[in-house]
């Protein structure tokens, strides 16, 4: 056949195998969107794989889904967050998320949820969840498929109000969230959040100064490896710092800093 | 570009008309022109009446500053569509002198002028046509004094001379007709800011070019290397030549996308839907050919056979949502108009004419920043939710200022927020509001009641002087169960807006940490105590 004789249909999915095979070969480490420095060592690579579904439990959950989005968020990358309208801006902020990068959507009764979710995926990098969205397995299933595809990143939020059914969860309990959820989702990541000790305030005096928390990554595939992690989440400035002593939990006590 | 280019350039220049309605918006939002009124719109003045700007008011100054120069003006909010659909009834009046009408924003109509000024017996003739026909009609709005026509080589300069007759108010009607040949001298003196690009005229004003004589006599080789098209653009209109220089192409006659509507429409609603898919269809057939389309021609017809048609432009490139708005616009006009100008039956064909296209071509003004592919691609997912829930449900931060975590950044629609320029300089170089609550802020903003007690079981109190009645022990609130409290800081006290009974608040604030590991903001505001936030 002569070069000019092939059909426009056929030269297209030429070249898309073309450009296929002469992609440069990129690493699913050099892929990852980047985390701060102190909640490097939680992941793999020391970034947040694209393509896969973080979920953060326990205390401090807002906190923590904040800190991690916020690094890529200086770099460029879209953030959005769906639900959770209790979030404080204020406190975003103070994590270092560029706010201009940063939508919120807000879901009616969560009816078209799954909706706005695929849609949103298509082009933020990281997509923020309230866990509270009920979505049902299908939905998920095509939600999950379509962030692969897509490479972004999709955080589920438990937030931690008292009340609500997240109790904290232990180590073992999070294991088995992570084979089969009740809610569908199967993430790839569980980060669990324990301990949590506030320090900077007594009896009258004082200001909440730092909290001082455990956090425990298990996951499937390349996060495979259990990570144990101290850090102080928020650090005095509001966003995340490592922690300075070297591991001294001391009990599960409420310890007062004067 | 040599001097014989742009003399050919000029002799090719369409001379035209531009009939402009100032204060627009104004007048379609119903108020008087002895009203010191303005129109707001994403919380900027859009529009201000002669007697506000009097008193002070200018176009883009803040709701609270426009209200703080006069605090008795009446405020009215932007409405697109009300201002496109009124101004139909103008077109409708020029439609015995031209069928060919040109509009940009509602309140500005133009049209070359080479037919009618002929059949009128010149431009003043022409141009005095216009004013009586327009007159006639912003009489019977209330409105008598604001029109300006102009005639002149080319549409920018018309619209310039207009817009200078329009703010004149020399008695009813100002006409100013520019001689061939003049429209350099004309523009000469005017600043840069009449451009309208603002970022453009930012550097522009920084480098010391303030106006567009000065920058017309830049080279337009150096202008375009700096600027990119848009700022050549705007250097041909500053020397009096078209935006676009004229092209030699045929029209693309196959780009014209037409929708046959069987059974016929008559409602706005369902004549957008078919125009949505009409404006993606002519998108996709001008993205293919790397176009992009500055003027669009949106011509409808009947069952029985009437007709209308408008020529619609934009400085940048129509989007499809622009597209898909003025589309939307003038069948509103049309449909929902005054009686005498309506259908008598519904729409059976609807079709889309590129007018006026050019090389699509992305823009380059600043030296940094600017639009990514990313920023992109998160827009447009952006609007495609706004199309499953609703515009009003996409919100984005906005930076206020406050005392408390909830005032500090506040959610703003999507659609009212101006998303370009810097909405949160004031976050971190802002005022210092002193007595503001430290980082780190609670991530959580939950506002409820709850009890505060103390070892009796008794409500806690704040005192006028801001010691608590005793250290609180428990508290409790509706959605959990009483929590022991371990530790506590505060009480601080604020006093805010005391000048203004309605808005005065005082209230003590207290960070209270409980028994099981979390903490929270709570504050006692007349005697009563709500949590507002929890440190998650």
């Amino acid at each position: 056949m002569a070069p000019d004789a092939i059909s426009g249909a056929d030269q297209r999915s030429t070249l898309r195998r073309l450009s296929e095979l002469i992609r440069p070969v990129t690493l699913a480490a050099e892929r990852g969107l980047p985390v701060v420095e102190s909640l490097a060592a939680l992941l793999p690579d020391e970034a947040l794989a694209r393509g896969s579904v973080v979920r953060v439990a326990g205390v401090g959950s807002t906190s923590l889904a904040l800190a991690l989005i916020a690094k890529a968020s200086q770099e460029g990358s879209w953030s959005s967050i769906i639900g959770l309208g209790e979030l404080a801006l204020v406190a975003a902020e103070e994590h270092g998320i560029a706010l201009g990068r940063l939508a919120l959507i807000e879901v009616p009764q969560w009816r078209r949820c799954a909706e706005v979710v695929a849609a949103l995926i298509d082009g933020f990098d990281l997509v923020l969840l309230d866990a509270r969205a009920e979505l049902r397995a299908v939905e998920i299933r095509r939600i999950t498929a379509r962030m692969r595809e897509q490479g972004s990143v999709l955080i589920l939020i438990d937030p931690g109000l008292p009340g609500a059914s997240s109790a904290p969860m232990s180590r073992s309990m999070s294991r088995s969230v992570l084979s089969q959820s009740a809610d569908g989702w199967s993430p790839d990541v569980v980060l669990t959040l324990g301990s949590p000790q506030w320090s900077g305030v007594g009896s009258g005096h004082g200001l909440l100064r730092h909290r001082r928390v455990t956090i425990d990554a298990v996951g499937r595939g390349r996060s495979a490896r259990p990570r144990h992690l101290e850090v102080l989440l928020p650090d005095r400035h509001g966003s995340v710092a490592a922690s300075s002593e070297t591991s001294s939990i001391v009990g599960r006590g409420h310890r007062v800093a004067g | 570009m040599s001097q014989d280019d742009r003399d050919q350039d000029r002799e090719r220049v369409v001379r035209s008309l531009v009939v402009l309605c100032a204060d627009w918006p104004l007048v379609a939002a119903g108020a008087s022109p002895l009203d010191v009124a303005v129109v707001i719109g994403a919380g900027r003045v859009l529009a201000a009446s002669p007697m506000a700007r009097a008193e002070g008011i200018e176009v883009g100054q803040r709701r609270r500053e426009a209200q703080r120069r006069c605090p008795a003006v009446i405020v009215h909010d932007a409405d697109a569509d009300r201002d496109a659909r009124l101004f139909h009834a103008i077109g409708a009046a020029l439609e015995h002198v031209t069928p060919r009408i040109e509009l940009s924003t509602p309140g500005v109509a133009a049209f070359p002028t080479r037919g009618p000024s002929r059949y009128f017996g010149g431009d003043h003739a022409l141009a005095a046509e216009v004013a009586s026909a327009v007159g006639r009609v912003m009489d019977g709005l209330g409105w008598s004094d604001s029109v300006g026509v102009g005639v002149a080589d080319g549409r920018f300069v018309a619209q310039q001379a207009a817009e200078q007759m329009a703010k004149q108010m020399s008695g009813r009607g100002g006409i100013a007709v520019l001689e061939p040949g003049t429209s350099a001298e004309f523009l000469a003196p005017l600043s840069v800011r009449v451009l309208g690009r603002d970022e453009l005229v930012e550097v522009l004003l920084r480098l010391g070019i303030t106006t567009l004589g000065a920058f017309a006599a830049l080279p337009a080789a150096d202008v375009s290397a700096r600027f990119g098209p848009e700022g050549l653009a705007a250097h041909r209109l500053a020397g009096g030549l078209d935006e676009q220089p004229p092209r030699a192409v045929a029209l693309p006659v196959h780009l014209v996308v037409t929708a046959e509507l069987d059974p016929p429409v008559d409602r706005v609603d369902q004549a957008t839907f078919v125009a949505k898919g009409l404006v993606e269809q002519l998108h996709a057939g001008l993205m293919a050919e790397g176009l992009s389309c500055t003027r669009v021609c949106i011509a409808a017809e009947t069952e029985t056979g009437e007709s209308n048609e408008r020529v619609w432009r934009h400085g940048d490139a129509l989007g499809i949502g622009a597209l898909i708005d003025r589309v939307r616009w003038q069948l509103d006009g049309w449909l929902n108009g005054p009686s005498v100008l309506r259908p008598a039956s519904g729409i059976c064909r609807l079709s889309l004419i590129p007018d006026e296209v050019g090389p699509a071509r992305g823009r380059q003004l600043g030296f940094w920043g600017g639009e990514t592919a990313a920023d992109e691609r998160a827009m447009r997912a952006l609007t495609r939710v706004q199309g499953i829930i609703g515009g009003l449900a996409v919100m984005v931060p906005e930076a206020r200022g406050g005392r408390s975590p909830v005032e500090r950044i506040v959610r703003v629609p999507m659609a009212t927020a101006e998303l370009a320029g810097s909405r949160f300089d004031s976050v971190s170089d802002g005022p210092p509001w002193p007595g503001r609550v430290p980082a780190p802020s609670p991530t959580l903003l939950v506002e409820e009641s709850v009890r505060v007690l103390d070892a009796a079981g008794a409500t806690l109190v704040v005192s006028g002087r801001g010691t608590l009645s005793a250290a609180p022990v428990l508290i409790e609130c509706s959605r959990c169960a009483p929590m022991e409290v371990m530790a506590w800081a505060g009480p601080w006290l604020s006093d805010e807006r005391w000048w203004d009974p309605a808005a005065h608040v005082r209230r003590a604030r207290l960070q209270l940490l409980l028994a099981d590991g979390r903490a929270v903001l709570v504050s006692c505001e007349n005697h009563a105590w709500s949590i507002e936030g929890w440190y998650d």
